[in-house]
């Protein structure tokens, strides 16, 4: 009547336990096509630019706020145009790739985008004109899932606001 | 939107005090137990009417269909074929004959009759023990018509309790978020269903983003986060009435959400700076508290069920892993120590676990692990999945799995997953969309 069989699922969780663990697979971060350094994206596919030589976005490595040397590069040409154009507010949209849990993503999104904003403000824009605004991993631009579109994916967007 | 519902239980005979058919559920169920779910009888008088009302041509076959597919989605049931029923329904409920239903090895039997009175639906079953040749509970139940669906997880829930010892989770709702279109502009609309997909119904519209819908522990307030605005804040949404109302006032994104278990509290993540804390809100006097101060990431906080302390995904040590601290913040210690990241706890209404998800070499598992740490056991691997959510007596998780349509990576599709506790009994819970974010009612009726 009992359902006992202790001894064969004990052992049939523990062998399902021993499978999980051992089938994880190694990826590796390929540079593709010189579109990548490291596994932040270099190419410029995805940018559009706010005014002549001012693209619109920085992009970051996996699971870091870090700015690279092209960002700060891209932000200081930001900050120059938004110091001639006193009247924009921008909105800085941060963004995560899908390899990630959707909470921290949304507080990495946001981190991102303060790294961009705090280094504007470094560059004499007032944090008046701007708003940081995190999708996490909601609005990737390259629907892709590999390393590439992941890349394009991990970055901070400067918006006009007005 | 969620209907009072009246049920008048009336025992008709003491339960036999002494156990007979025992489940045991603690195990990865690899022998479900034989029953005989014998369609409800119903006169045709009785057949008539609730075929008029409900347009259904049998009710009493419908509702002992909803107990079948319960009992068998639990994996600890196997639900026989009523082609080899030999006794009649209206016959079985009065003495079943014992030997008819042991020579189809069915080990437990339901049987129970339909009534028409007074507008209203009354349902009695019964549980046998075949072996034995005892009956082991009888119930009855009085409710308006359309209600038919909850008698039929009423009843599954009173079987699994008589046959496993613990509360049921048929009786419950899963609320998740429906999503639609390209992932580049994905339509994201709050969805609301029974445990098994039925009545699925859309809470939302769909002009804004929403995320991480959950219930408060009376199931009839849920708490998410909404781009209204395009301004990221934790909302409270009455289901009955509709009303929907920010939570706090904030200078930037809160996130996060979840009640507390005395559901008066919302505790939350708010964004500032770079740096994410875990608050909390009293939703009466509006007080709002600050638990972590930290210059990391500190988020999806979820609470034990004696509400005395708080879980949490944070990467103060530099990467994502659990902690678990006091309600007010003080003694924060981390447990996870495995290889990989680890995210999305959720403390088991239980007390003992938390589940997780977990990151590693780029698959992600579902694993649930003891509140100190120890014991890390993970339920199932996947290219993608996360957010677990425990069903109200915590022996299934339900969360959301993304999976490519093809081999190239093109195109997925997201739905939502159930699996046992024992790392048995793997389901998809079908959806009339892609879904995500699931989190499961308590039990509706008691």
């Amino acid at each position: 009547m009992r359902l006992n069989k202790i001894l064969k699922n004990t052992l049939l969780v523990l062998m399902a336990c021993l499978a999980l663990s051992a089938c994880a697979t190694k990826k590796e971060v390929s540079n593709v096509q010189g579109q990548m350094q490291g596994d932040v994206y270099t190419g410029t596919d995805t940018v559009e630019y706010l005014a002549d030589g001012v693209p619109d976005r920085v992009f970051f490595a996996t699971n870091e706020s870090i700015l690279t040397t092209a960002s700060r590069e891209t932000l200081r040409a930001q900050a120059s145009w938004l110091r001639k154009n006193p009247s924009i507010n921008v909105v800085l949209e941060g963004h995560a790739d899908e390899r990630g849990t959707r909470e921290y993503n949304l507080a990495l999104g946001e981190r991102r985008a303060n790294a961009a904003k705090d280094y504007l403000m470094t560059y004499g824009i007032s944090s008046d004109r701007i708003t940081v605004l995190s999708y996490g991993k909601e609005r990737p631009v390259d629907s892709g899932s590999n390393p590439l579109a992941w890349s394009k994916n991990r970055r901070s967007v400067t918006v006009k606001a007005n | 939107m969620l209907k009072k519902i009246i049920l008048f239980f009336i025992i008709l005979i003491p339960v036999n005090a002494f156990a007979l058919i025992e489940v045991d559920i603690t195990r990865g169920n690899l022998d479900p137990l034989p029953l005989a779910v014998s369609p409800l009888s119903i006169d045709e008088t009785s057949r008539k009417s609730f075929e008029k009302i409900l347009k259904k041509e049998n009710i009493g076959s419908e509702i002992s269909n909803i107990v079948e597919n319960n009992l068998k989605t639990s994996g600890l049931f196997n639900p026989l074929d009523k082609k080899a029923f030999l006794q009649a329904p209206d016959i079985a409920n009065l003495k079943p004959r014992f030997e008819d239903w042991n020579l189809i090895k069915a080990q437990a039997l339901i049987t129970g009759k339909v009534n028409y009175v007074d507008d209203k639906l009354r349902v009695e079953f019964r549980l046998w023990d075949v072996l034995a040749a005892k009956e082991m509970m009888a119930l009855a139940f009085t409710t308006v018509p359309n209600n038919w669906r909850r008698v039929g997880h009423i009843i599954s829930d009173k079987v699994y309790e008589r046959l496993t010892g613990e509360k049921g989770y048929f009786d419950t709702r899963i609320i998740y978020v429906s999503e639609e279109g390209p992932k580049t502009q994905r339509i994201k609309k709050l969805a609301i269903m029974d445990q098994d997909g039925a009545n699925n119904k859309f809470l939302t519209l769909g002009n804004e983003l929403v995320l991480t819908p959950r219930f408060n522990p009376a199931s009839q307030m849920v708490t998410y986060l909404s781009y209204f605005k395009n301004m990221p804040r934790v909302y409270l949404l009455d289901i009955e009435t509709g009303t929907q109302e920010v939570v706090g006032d904030f200078p930037g994104m809160t996130f996060a959400p979840r009640f507390s278990p005395d559901g008066k509290k919302i505790i939350m993540s708010f964004a500032k700076d770079g740096k994410s804390d875990i608050y909390t809100m009293d939703l009466e006097n509006r007080i709002v508290e600050k638990i972590t101060n930290h210059p990391s990431i500190d988020t999806s906080p979820s609470y034990s069920p004696d509400g005395k302390y708080i879980t949490f995904n944070s990467d103060r040590s530099g990467y994502q892993q659990i902690y678990v601290m006091k309600n007010d913040g003080s003694d924060v210690k981390r447990i996870s120590f495995g290889n990989g990241l680890y995210g999305t706890p959720v403390w088991s209404p239980r007390g003992d676990l938390i589940a997780f998800t977990k990151l590693h070499k780029g698959k992600f598992y579902i694993g649930v692990m003891r509140t100190d740490g120890s014991g890390e056991r993970l339920l199932t691997e996947n290219y993608y999945q996360e957010a677990p959510s425990w069903s109200p007596n915590g022996r299934v998780l339900i969360f959301y799995r993304e999976t490519k349509t093809n081999s190239k990576g093109e195109g997925f599709s997201a739905k939502l997953w159930s699996i046992d506790l024992t790392g048995y009994n793997e389901r998809q819970i079908k959806t009339p969309t892609d879904a995500s974010d699931p989190s499961w009612s308590s039990l509706l009726s008691n």
